[in-house]
């Protein structure tokens, strides 16, 4: 049996009151809210965040052949960001990684790829979407990360099985970005729900047929595309039962692109029961159709954390903030002078304090050093270490403070002395914080971000956040 | 500590130090031209006679040619000495030991910084080392924000009888620094503008954090025996101590930010040298390093000039103020001069000289010159992870 070992959706803690942004321009906005990536998270960064939570998942021991990353907003064009994501996860280097890049439908091919091919593949989706303020790609759209571990039983035990897919492609002009823009061009809506309409119905009726299925077999449908009227009109006709279609989530996180597919398969996959038929329709450029059914291991899956759980445990951030964010308003940048760019020899030979967040633990003393370090602090033996991987492991905050003056894309910085569980201490750069509401003694666990850029060089590594939506 | 100290081998017969503060019209060679020449005058010789020179710097140039070429010295040995904040300290250290080895008669210890033609407001660093970027980025002024809460919690105090201890240590040298003509800020600065200042990083205020300066100070240093041949009241050498920390501060769980351990070895080893027992009753004045508020207040319990937890009790009493039982920074500190990274370790052994010596300006004379010993004390990084040093000279032998 082939299909879905282990899923993990990854929505950014901030969130934007759409109300917001007809408040400041007059126009543009509506209702409900969308998720806002913070100013150090990237595509890369939040595909890590949604991959960790992925294997974490997964059954133990369960790891990947290979690694696929699709998003329409590479962080990186020519380097290859799953080269990021393989360092960060601390695959092995046998373990093969690549990009698919570029479109929107780039997402849900790779996953289509990795269901009809053979080994164990972790698909990575992640996308940052946005648009000019009072655009309705501003306010509709999210950012997020949706990661899918696909493989044989043999890899894992599978929660939902693969029954099959189908698609229909067709060119046409419907929404349209040239590399280096920053927004996206649409055509009339109504033509691409003309479009659409069809080739929906040619992908969904070939996939049912393949897998031996009728529409009211289907017990959740989730169908997504940034066309929103599109995919509105197409659910309506897929001939399901009105509740098996599944909340798309734009009320809240609204559509993160080419992560979409993923993240709301993950979502859905958090609330199945053993048995059910989940159908999977993406419009994007064409149609694509994904049949699975859930197994009886779903009903002892343990998500490490859910997408229900992140969208609850959210917070609101204020309209100038995300302009700011998003490089829509340059705000005065703090009167220090910007970082210098890494150094690539450096990051190469620390690539795994950097990107994965191993530390050394000294074999007699058992004591803990950060970054690693050939002569323990305690006991002075010299070369007697061993790698301590602090990337999962969570700690409690001993001391902290409030830098207003140290250089930051997003002042002030809040910083805390984190003790870990197990021994140890760091001091750290905190985010997705209130630097008001934080308190000595909370817990905190570690997240992946990107700190400066600096040369086109982005500088990532490791930040701590408070423990949430556990 | 394995250090034998050259106590009464050396002596400072000559100092210069030009005024802190923002030098607009004046670049790193003016400064050390300036400084150099009132110390050659100081001592009663000119730039022939010193045998070899130490220059500290931290950001301001590198090699001995930054100092050769500005003073156009010939043929001279000069050394280029850097050790974060404690810069100009270790270049007096290195300069006192060339002598008392017999290596030369007479050194000359120089220290300068040009911090203000970066254009920022405060420290920009040094120079600049290929990094993975993983290192720390928070200001000293918010590591040594941890100091406050830590002291706080352990002696229980609350945040608002904190705030006053911290302010009452910023108000003395203020109070000091209004006195001092050499100072960039030389007005009192009142308790209640102290503690309503903008807050800089955690708690502090920008009361609480020394600001930024050019300057350049500098010292003769010849043979003890050789002493009178250039001054009448010569400065002697008693303890010289240095300790670099292993950084392991900020890894320990068990280290609460309420002592510097680097600066209570330094102060164990510089009393063993200089033969003190008792440094609070036996010192005359200290001068120590006052980069932020909180750093002076546990610098006076790591310094055994008040006992555990009792340092901030002290402070209210006027311990150490300028009439108090042992006055600390009566020159104003880091606090009215600002910080010339690479001069301020001379800057404070320069008030040791012109108290010990009698020649400090009457309104900031100190109560107990009679003891006849000062203390320099000079840091440079972060709580955790510190560079100290600790001087400790006098106006008499034995």
């Amino acid at each position: 049996m082939r299909g879905i070992i282990s899923a993990g959706g990854y929505v950014p803690f901030r969130r934007l009151q759409r109300a917001e942004i007809a408040k400041t321009f007059g126009s543009g906005g509506g209702k409900g809210t969308r998720s806002v990536a913070s100013y150090d998270e990237d595509t890369t960064t939040m595909g890590v965040e949604a991959a960790r939570l992925a294997l974490r998942s997964a059954p133990s021991g369960a790891t990947p052949d290979t690694l696929w990353f699709a998003t329409a907003t590479p962080a990186y064009l020519d380097k290859n960001n799953a080269s990021t994501l393989h360092a960060a996860l601390r695959l092995d280097t046998d373990v093969s990684a690549f990009d698919f890049g570029g479109a929107l439908r780039s997402g849900i091919g790779a996953l289509r790829a990795a269901l009809d091919g053979a080994n164990s593949v972790l698909i990575v989706t992640s996308d940052l979407r946005g648009g000019l303020p009072t655009s309705g790609d501003e306010s509709a759209s999210g950012d997020g990360a949706g990661a899918l571990l696909v493989g044989d039983d043999s890899n894992g035990a599978v929660i939902a099985e693969y029954l099959g897919a189908a698609s229909a492609t067709e060119e046409f002009l419907e929404r349209w970005r040239t590399p280096g823009s920053t927004r996206s061009r649409v055509w009339e809506e109504r033509f691409g729900e003309v479009k659409y309409g069809p080739l929906v119905e040619q992908a969904w009726n070939a996939a049912l047929k393949a897998a031996e299925l009728s529409a009211d077999q289907v017990a959740r449908v989730i169908v997504t595309g940034m066309n929103a009227r599109a995919a509105r009109a197409v659910s309506a006709r897929l001939g399901t039962a009105k509740e098996a279609l599944v909340d798309d989530r734009s009320a809240t996180v609204g559509n993160s692109g080419s992560a979409h597919a993923a993240l709301l398969l993950a979502d859905t996959l958090e609330s199945a029961q053993p048995g059910q038929v989940i159908g999977l329709v993406v419009l994007a450029d064409g149609a694509d159709v994904l049949l699975f059914r859930t197994t009886d291991a779903i009903a002892s899956y343990a998500p490490a954390r859910t997408v229900a759980a992140q969208i609850d445990g959210a917070a609101d951030l204020p309209y100038g903030k995300f302009l700011s964010w998003r490089g829509e308003a340059r705000l005065e940048p703090p009167r220090r002078p910007e970082p210098d760019r890494i150094s690539a020899s450096v990051s190469g030979r620390t690539e795994e304090w950097k990107y994965a967040f191993v530390g050394s633990r000294d074999r007699g003393s058992g004591e803990l050093h950060m970054p690693p370090a050939r002569i323990s602090r305690v006991g002075d033996a010299v070369d007697d270490m061993q790698p301590a991987p602090m990337a999962d492991v969570q700690g409690t905050i001993a001391l902290l403070t409030i830098d207003r003056i140290a250089y930051s894309p997003s002042p002030p910085v809040a910083f805390a002395v984190v003790d870990w569980d197990g021994g140890g201490r760091l001091p750290v750069e905190l985010t997705d914080v209130d630097a008001a509401t934080l308190q000595m003694g909370d817990r905190v666990e570690m997240t992946f971000r990107k700190l400066f850029t600096s040369d086109e060089i982005h500088n990532y590594f490791w930040k701590a956040r408070p423990v949430r939506g556990t | 500590m394995g250090s034998h100290g050259i106590k009464d081998r050396v002596a400072i017969v000559g100092m210069g130090c030009t005024n802190f503060g923002e030098q607009w019209n004046k670049g790193t060679d003016d400064l050390l031209v300036d400084a150099a020449e009132a110390t050659f005058a100081s001592a009663g010789i000119t730039k022939d006679d010193v045998d070899a020179y130490w220059l500290g710097t931290a950001m301001s140039g590198m090699s001995g040619m930054a100092l050769a070429r500005p003073l156009q010295l010939h043929d001279k040995p000069v050394t280029h000495v850097e050790n974060f904040c404690a810069t100009a300290s270790e270049a007096l250290r290195n300069a006192a030991y060339s002598v008392a080895s017999g290596a030369y008669d007479v050194a000359m210890a120089i220290g300068v910084e040009k911090v203000k033609d970066s254009g920022y407001q405060g420290l920009v660093g040094a120079a600049k080392t290929p990094t993975d970027g993983t290192g720390r980025t928070l200001t000293a002024a918010a590591m040594f924000a941890m100091c406050s809460p830590g002291y706080g919690k352990k002696y229980g105090l609350d945040d608002a009888q904190m705030r006053e201890v911290l302010a009452r240590i910023a108000w003395k040298n203020h109070y000091n620094g209004a006195r001092n003509p050499r100072a960039q800020f030389r007005k009192e600065v009142s308790m209640e503008t102290i503690c309503n200042a903008p807050l800089m990083a955690g708690g502090l205020g920008v009361y609480d954090c020394s600001g930024v300066a050019d300057g350049s100070a500098a010292a003769i240093i010849v043979r003890a025996e050789d002493a009178h041949r250039y001054t009448d009241k010569p400065i002697y050498v008693k303890a010289l101590s240095l300790v670099a920390g292993n950084c392991s501060g900020n890894a320990d769980p068990d280290y609460d930010y309420t002592t510097f351990p680097e600066i209570a070895a330094t102060g164990r080893d510089a009393y063993a040298q200089a033969g003190i027992t008792n440094p609070r009753e036996q010192l005359a004045m200290a001068e120590v390093h006052d980069c932020f508020t909180p750093a002076e207040l546990l610098i006076y319990e790591d310094l055994q000039f008040a006992d555990r937890g009792t340092a901030w009790k002290e402070v209210l009493d006027g311990t150490f103020d300028l009439g108090g039982a042992l006055p600390v920074n009566p020159d104003g500190g880091l606090k009215s001069f600002g910080h010339p990274v690479g001069a301020s370790g001379l800057r404070m052994v320069f008030e040791a000289w012109l108290q010990l010596r009698g020649e400090a300006p009457a309104e900031r004379t100190i109560a107990h010159a009679d003891r006849g010993l000062a203390l320099t004390h000079n840091l440079g990084g972060y709580p955790g992870e510190m560079v100290s040093f600790v001087s400790v000279v006098g106006n008499e032998l034995g």
